[in-house]
C-alpha cells in the first residue's frame, strides 16, 4: 500500500480512473499533505510566539492591572490564528469546525470580561499548548518524508563512487526508515492532529446552544420590530384614511342638517358629498382588512387565498399547493404574505411574463418556490420586500434561497418547518 | 365677526372645516398644513381663535399640540381649540397647564354636530373652555382620591364635570334639571373646597377645570 488517502471520497475516484491520473493524483496528494503539515508547524510557531506573550503577561500580572490587558490582547491574537487552524483542519478533515464565541459589546471593561468568561477562550488556550507539540510533530514527519529519500540517494550515490569501501551502506537502512516513516506517518499524523484541533476548537455544547439562541433573539427582535411598524402603518392608515372620511362625512351630515330648510338644495349636495365619504371610507377599510388578514385566508386557506392573489396579479401565475392538512393560523398567514410579496416583487420588477407558485410538504418540511420567467437581477439586500420576506420567514425558523442571475429566470426558495 | 385659523394636514378635513366655520359666521383668515407654518399665521393674520389639529407633519405625533402650547407662550392666553382623533388626559393636562382659559380640547367627531361644535369654538375665542366629555368621563372612570376633589359631593363633581366642558350656568342647570342659583351655589362651594381665592370668576372656571384634570393623574 502506497497510497496517501486524505480525502475519504478519494477511494471511489481513484477506482474510476485511469493509472497515469492515479501517480499524478498521489503525487499531488502527497504534496497536499506536505503542505498541510507545513502549515500545521508554521501555526505551531505562532502559537510559541504567542505562548512566549503569555508568559510575559504573567510576569507583568503582579503589577496591578497590567497583566490583564496584555491578557486580553493575547487571546484576541489567539482567534484569527485558531481561525486559520479550522480551515486547515476543514482541508485535513472535510468537515468544517464551527465557531461559536460570545459576542463581544459594551465598554472595553465588559469586553474583556466576556473574552476571559467565554469558554471559548479557554478552549484556544489548551489547543495553544497541543499544536506546539502536534505541529512539531508534523514538521518532524514532514522532515523524514523529504530527508529520506534524499539521504538514501546520497548513500547510493556515495556507495557508486567507491566511497568508504561499502560500509556506506550500513546508513542505508536509516534512509529507508526515514522514507518510509515520512510516507506512511505523513497522512494518518495529519488526521490525528487535525481531529485533536478540531475537538479542541469546535464550541461545547454550551457555546452551541448560546449561538443557537442569540440567532433566536436575533430573528424574535426583527419579528417584534416587523411587528411594530406593521402596527403603525395600520394606525396611520386608519387615522388619515377611513377615520378622516367619516369625520368629513359626520360634518358634511352636520351641514346638511344646517341647511335643510334653507338651502334645500346645498343640503342634497352635502348628502351626496356625505354618501361618497362612506363609500370610500368602507372601501378603505376593506384594504386595509385584507392588509392584516385576509379574509379569504379564513374562508379558503391556504390554497384558495394564493389563488385569489394569483388570480389577482398582473402576471399569468400558475399555482399548485399541496398540503396534507391546513396549517396553524400564523404559519399560514406568514406564507400568504410570503406569496403575496413574492407575487408583487414579480409584477412590479421581473417583466416576467409567467410565474409559478408551488408549496409543498417534504420530510415534515414545508417548501415553497416562487419562479418566473422575468430579467433576474433580484437582491436581498436592495429590496426592502426580500427583506419583509426574510423576516416573516425568520420568525418560524424558515430560510430563504434567491438565485436570481442578471437575464433570469428570478427563483425564490424557501423552507421552513411544517409544526412549529 | 370672529377669525379663526385652520391647522389640518388632511386636504379633506381641513376643506371641510373652513367650510363649516364660514358657513356659521366665522371668518377664516389663514387654513395651513403645519405648526410652523400656524405660527406664522398668528403673526401675520392675528386671528381670534386657531383650531388645530393634534397630529401634523413631519412627525405626526403631537406637532399641534405643541405648535399650541408654543403659541400660547408667545402669546399667553390665545385662544386654541385642539382637535384629535383621540383624547388624551394628559394633553389636555399640558393645555391648561399655563393656567389662562382660551383652550379646547375636544374629538374630531364632535364637529358632525355642527351647532355645539360652533359653539365650543366661539366659546373658546371669548376665553372659555371645552374639554370633551371623553376626556371628563376618563377623569370621572379614575376615582381619585387624596386630592382636593375627593372633598366634593357627586352633585358638585357633577356641576365640575359640566364646567370642564365648558357648560354656562344655565346651560349647567338645565343639564341636571336644578336652578341657576342652586348651580352658583355649587359652584361657589367647589371654588371654596379647591381654594381659589376669589378673583374673577371665569378665572377661577379655568383653575377650577384645571384642578379637575389634575386629579385625574
Amino acid at each position: 500500500m502506497s497510497t496517501m488517502p486524505i480525502h475519504p471520497t478519494g477511494a471511489d475516484r481513484r477506482a474510476a480512473r485511469p493509472e497515469r491520473v492515479t501517480v499524478w493524483r498521489r503525487a499531488w496528494a502527497a504534496a497536499r499533505c506536505g503542505g498541510l503539515l507545513l502549515a500545521g508547524g508554521f501555526i505551531a510557531a505562532a502559537a510559541l510566539a504567542l505562548l512566549f506573550l503569555a508568559l510575559g503577561t504573567l510576569v507583568f500580572s503582579p503589577v496591578a492591572g497590567l497583566g490583564l490587558p496584555f491578557l486580553a490582547v493575547m487571546v484576541w491574537l489567539v482567534r484569527p490564528l485558531a481561525r486559520v487552524e479550522r480551515r486547515r483542519v476543514r482541508l485535513i478533515a472535510g468537515a468544517s469546525v464551527a465557531e461559536a464565541y460570545r459576542p463581544l459589546r459594551g465598554s472595553l471593561l465588559t469586553r474583556v470580561r466576556t473574552l476571559l468568561i467565554d469558554a471559548g477562550t479557554w478552549r484556544d488556550l489548551a489547543w495553544l499548548f497541543v499544536q506546539i507539540v502536534a505541529g512539531a510533530v508534523g514538521l518532524a514527519f514532514l522532515a523524514a518524508l523529504v530527508v529520506g529519500p534524499v539521504f538514501v540517494a546520497a548513500v547510493v550515490v556515495q556507495f557508486l563512487r567507491g566511497a568508504g569501501d561499502g560500509k556506506v551502506l550500513a546508513l542505508l537502512p536509516l534512509g529507508v526508515l526515514l522514507a518510509v516513516a515520512g510516507w506512511w506517518g505523513c497522512p494518518p499524523v495529519a488526521r490525528g492532529t487535525a481531529w485533536l484541533s478540531g475537538g479542541l476548537l469546535a464550541p461545547g455544547e454550551n457555546a452551541r446552544l448560546r449561538a443557537q439562541m442569540e440567532q433566536l433573539a436575533e430573528s424574535r427582535a426583527e419579528t417584534v420590530d416587523a411587528r411594530a411598524a406593521e402596527l403603525r402603518r395600520i394606525e396611520r392608515d386608519l387615522h388619515d384614511g377611513a377615520q378622516a372620511r367619516l369625520v368629513s362625512l359626520t360634518m358634511s351630515l352636520g351641514m346638511a342638517e344646517q341647511e335643510l330648510d334653507r338651502h334645500p338644495e346645498a343640503a342634497r349636495q352635502l348628502v351626496a358629498e356625505a354618501r361618497a365619504s362612506a363609500r370610500t371610507a368602507l372601501n378603505e377599510l376593506r384594504h386595509l382588512v385584507r392588509g392584516i388578514h385576509p379574509p379569504v385566508l379564513t374562508e379558503r386557506g391556504l390554497g384558495g387565498a394564493v389563488e385569489a392573489l394569483a388570480l389577482a396579479s398582473a402576471v399569468p401565475v400558475e399555482v399548485e399547493v399541496r398540503l396534507v392538512e391546513r396549517l396553524p393560523d400564523p404559519l399560514e398567514s406568514a406564507l400568504y404574505f410570503v406569496i403575496a410579496e413574492a407575487l408583487a416583487n414579480v409584477g412590479r420588477h421581473s417583466h416576467a411574463s409567467w410565474a409559478f407558485v408551488r408549496l409543498w410538504e417534504e420530510q415534515g418540511r414545508l417548501r415553497l418556490m416562487v419562479h418566473d420567467d422575468g430579467h433576474g437581477g433580484a437582491d436581498p439586500a436592495r429590496g426592502s420586500g426580500l427583506r419583509g420576506i426574510q423576516q416573516r420567514l425568520a420568525a418560524f425558523d424558515g430560510h430563504l434561497t434567491l438565485s436570481s442571475p442578471p437575464g433570469g429566470p428570478t427563483e425564490l426558495f424557501a423552507e421552513l418547518p411544517c409544526r412549529q | 365677526m370672529t377669525s379663526a385659523v385652520i391647522v389640518e394636514d388632511l386636504l379633506l378635513l381641513r376643506d371641510g372645516l373652513t367650510r363649516l366655520l364660514s358657513m356659521n359666521g366665522f371668518e377664516i383668515a389663514a387654513a395651513v398644513d403645519t405648526g410652523p407654518a400656524f405660527l406664522e399665521a398668528i403673526d401675520g393674520c392675528h386671528p381670534d381663535v386657531a383650531v388645530v389639529d393634534v397630529r401634523l407633519p413631519p412627525t405626526f405625533t403631537d406637532e399641534g399640540l405643541r405648535a399650541a402650547i408654543e403659541a400660547r407662550r408667545r402669546h399667553p392666553g390665545f385662544p386654541v381649540l385642539i382637535l384629535s382623533q383621540y383624547v388624551e388626559q394628559l394633553y389636555a393636562r399640558e393645555l391648561l397647564s399655563d393656567g389662562a382659559g382660551g383652550v379646547g380640547y375636544l374629538l374630531k367627531d364632535r364637529v358632525g354636530d355642527v351647532g355645539q361644535f360652533v359653539e365650543a369654538v366661539q366659546r373658546v375665542a371669548d376665553g372659555g373652555t371645552a374639554m370633551d366629555p371623553e376626556v371628563v368621563s376618563q377623569i370621572l372612570a379614575r376615582r381619585s382620591r387624596r386630592t382636593p376633589l375627593a372633598e366634593l359631593t357627586p352633585r358638585e363633581r357633577e356641576v365640575l364635570a359640566l364646567m370642564a366642558e365648558g357648560r354656562t350656568n344655565a346651560a349647567i342647570a338645565r343639564g341636571l334639571v336644578v336652578t341657576t342659583k342652586a348651580v352658583s351655589k355649587h359652584i361657589a362651594r367647589i371654588f371654596d373646597k379647591l381654594g381659589l381665592p376669589p378673583s374673577d370668576d371665569d378665572h377661577r372656571r379655568v383653575l377650577a377645570v384645571l384642578a379637575y384634570l389634575n386629579s385625574g393623574a
